[in-house]
């Protein structure tokens, strides 16, 4: 593999810098491995036909990257001053609208379609003059936790392609666990990319509500989704954090509070003394019963690490996340229900005619969402409509979000003796490819116990890796929470453990990690559909 | 609560504006069953003198100026659309015939 692949972003952006490197070199790097490792599921121009690989991408974006880098190259040669991040290429999800690129939320309803703007997100990507790779792979609309519900197949989890990454974000996160890019965007709704990060060995965070901006970003949940910073390390994580987060009068959620130092608190957790005092609150109903035991025993393992390096380890109590699964589905569906009425055949998107009988309006769209949507898309827009249908709206909807209300006081008073929370990001490693899809449809709801409550409590949330279970040999995640406004916490303790477990690793988690490329050429895809 | 059936679902699907099929119908009732099972506890779990949370971080009265930002022009609006006529979306008919 290609030296500059493992580079973390920082280090790019240093030999950028200096002149080391160009981003050109970089990009093209970037994109070589895409066309090496991602199979065939890229756009017919970009593949190599019949091949088969991880599939984190739905579209490479190769030609645009290039031109970006080149006129970065260009610049810095010039001696122009130039954005922290300059030339350093990054992957998108593709939820996130894009202009000239396509952006389709891996569903059929919007396959082909083109957006006519770019979100804010993107825009600060660009400002930031970052070549965007492509769009990533994710579960449709972001709807699921093992990126098989895309409508362009699975994403395979480049640690044992048997597994899925986990998702809704799992083509973002596979992506950089597969050396395919060294930061991306990714959404969480309800863990969306910190599951995933937990699966692929990777760094997922999801900042305070309302910090980053969802003009442009596909609406699932609306009072629950929020772009997350994706990388390989905390310190990258944090330095893109800074490139997309801040007010946007386009979206009226947008907090007005000002963007932190997230680079500064990262480089500062990882310093000498960098959790010293720090009070770490572990939650007792996350920690324990039905959690597999290499996952707590890589958890139970970062405790102590945390200790020898002396924070101060407490106990704390949610005593209303059991009841988080519930309300998550029942809100998430019934805005998802609302959220998706927009496709409807007329305004973009699909449009398909009624096979028989009269060609009106109201056919059109029936015939269209039939079609346009996969199955768990139609599942939870169903379960919403009943959600929020007369006689049941007080009983569902009106009791999920009085939880919520409860969640958030389960918070407030663990944040009174913790400065921090800790748990496992979820209760086990990735899943095989078809084990949560089949039979009982909770069954991979609830592997998002750990994760939907900071949703639903609207605070900032971030997993790492921790190391690998003992019984799989799979990544597992350890996850942080801070109060609400309080991001840089999150960068200090990742990044104060980030250090220590890498000592303990003697370097970071990806050395530990098979050959990508001779997984793939050993690997049964045929017998593995 | 009793099972869910599939002609409840058949309006569901017809509030959604989702056409199933029978097979389509009975699955999903099926499923509806087990998920509206599993998120019922919910309602005993809460009392009447919680409030609820619409919004993880409340705000109030976001305005803006009163001024003309960036707008999509008329074609760029159009040019995701399955069909368009005249500068306008074209839809099939509103109402049905007969």
């Amino acid at each position: 593999m290609n030296n500059m692949l493992t580079l973390t972003a920082a280090e790019i952006a240093e030999k950028l810098t200096a002149g080391e490197l160009t981003s050109v070199e970089v990009t093209q790097a970037f994109i070589d491995r895409i066309i090496a490792t991602d199979g065939e599921a890229l756009d017919a121009d970009n593949r190599a036909a019949g091949k088969n690989g991880v599939n984190a991408y739905l579209h490479l974006n190769a030609e645009e990257a290039l031109a970006v880098a080149k006129s970065v190259d260009e610049d810095r040669a010039a001696g122009k001053e130039l954005p922290a991040l300059a030339g350093v290429p990054i992957a998108v999800k593709d939820l996130i609208v894009t202009k000239g690129q396509p952006t389709t939320a891996a569903s059929r309803m919007l396959e082909g379609w083109m957006s006519p703007y770019d979100g804010t997100v993107t825009q600060k990507v660009r400002e930031a003059r970052m070549p965007m790779l492509g769009k990533t792979n994710l579960d449709e609309f972001a709807m699921g936790s093992t990126t098989e519900h895309s409508a362009f197949g699975v994403t395979r989890n480049p640690w044992s392609l048997d597994r899925t990454p986990g998702g809704s974000s799992g083509g973002t996160l596979a992506a950089l666990a597969a050396f395919q890019a060294p930061l991306a965007l990714g959404t969480d709704t309800g863990g969306s990319v910190r599951q995933p990060a937990a699966f692929t060995g990777t760094v997922g965070m999801k900042p305070t509500y309302g910090s980053i901006s969802r003009y442009g970003v596909i609406a699932m949940a609306s009072s629950l989704d929020q772009v997350g910073p994706c990388a390989r390390t905390v310190l990258d994580t944090a330095l893109l954090h800074e490139v997309i987060a801040g007010h946007d009068p386009k979206d009226s959620t947008s907090l007005q509070t000002p963007v932190g130092s997230f680079a500064d608190a990262a480089r500062a957790g990882a310093a000498e003394g960098g959790l010293q005092g720090l009070r770490v609150g572990v939650i007792k109903e996350l920690s324990g019963e039905g959690f597999q035991p290499g996952v707590l025993a890589r958890f139970n393992e970062s405790l102590e690490l945390l200790k020898s390096a002396g924070a101060e380890i407490v106990e704390v109590s949610l005593p209303s996340v059991k009841e988080a699964i519930g309300a998550y589905y029942l809100i998430m569906s019934s805005e998802v229900s609302s959220n998706l009425a927009k496709y409807d055949g007329v305004r973009f998107g699909l449009r398909k005619l009624p096979e028989e009988g009269n060609v009106t309006i109201e056919r059109v769209m029936g015939a269209s969402r039939a079609a346009g949507f996969g199955a768990e898309a139609k599942r939870r827009i169903i379960l919403g409509t009943y959600a929020l249908s007369a006689g049941y709206y007080d009983a569902y909807y009106g009791s999920a979000q009085k939880v919520r209300t409860l969640i958030q006081r389960d918070y407030a008073k663990a944040f009174e003796v913790a400065d921090v929370l800790v748990s496992p990001t979820a209760p086990t490693t990735a899943y095989k490819l078809g084990e949560k899809t089949k039979g009982d449809p909770m069954a991979m709801y609830m592997g998002d116990i750990a994760t939907v409550p900071t949703n639903l409590a609207g605070v900032p949330s971030i997993s790492l890796p921790g190391g690998l279970a003992d019984e799989d040999g799979l990544p597992v995640g350890i996850q942080f929470t801070a109060p609400a406004h309080e991001d840089e916490r999150l960068y200090r303790a990742g990044a104060g453990l980030e250090a220590l477990l890498t000592e303990k690793w003697g370097g970071p988690l990806h050395q530990q990690m098979p050959d990508l490329e001779t997984l793939i050429r050993d690997f049964n895809f045929e017998g593995a559909k | 609560m009793s099972a869910i059936t599939s002609e409840q679902v058949a309006h569901l699907a017809m509030l959604a504006h989702i056409e199933m099929t029978e097979e389509e119908l009975a699955s999903m009732a099926a499923e509806l069953d087990v998920i509206v099972d599993s998120v019922k506890s919910v309602s005993d779990a809460v009392s009447a003198d919680i409030p609820a949370t619409s919004h993880p971080i409340p705000l109030q009265n976001v305005f803006r100026e009163d001024v003309v930002g960036e707008t999509l022009t008329a074609e760029e609006a159009l040019s995701g659309a399955p069909d368009a006529e005249d500068g306008k979306f074209k839809v099939p008919a509103i109402l049905d015939e007969d």
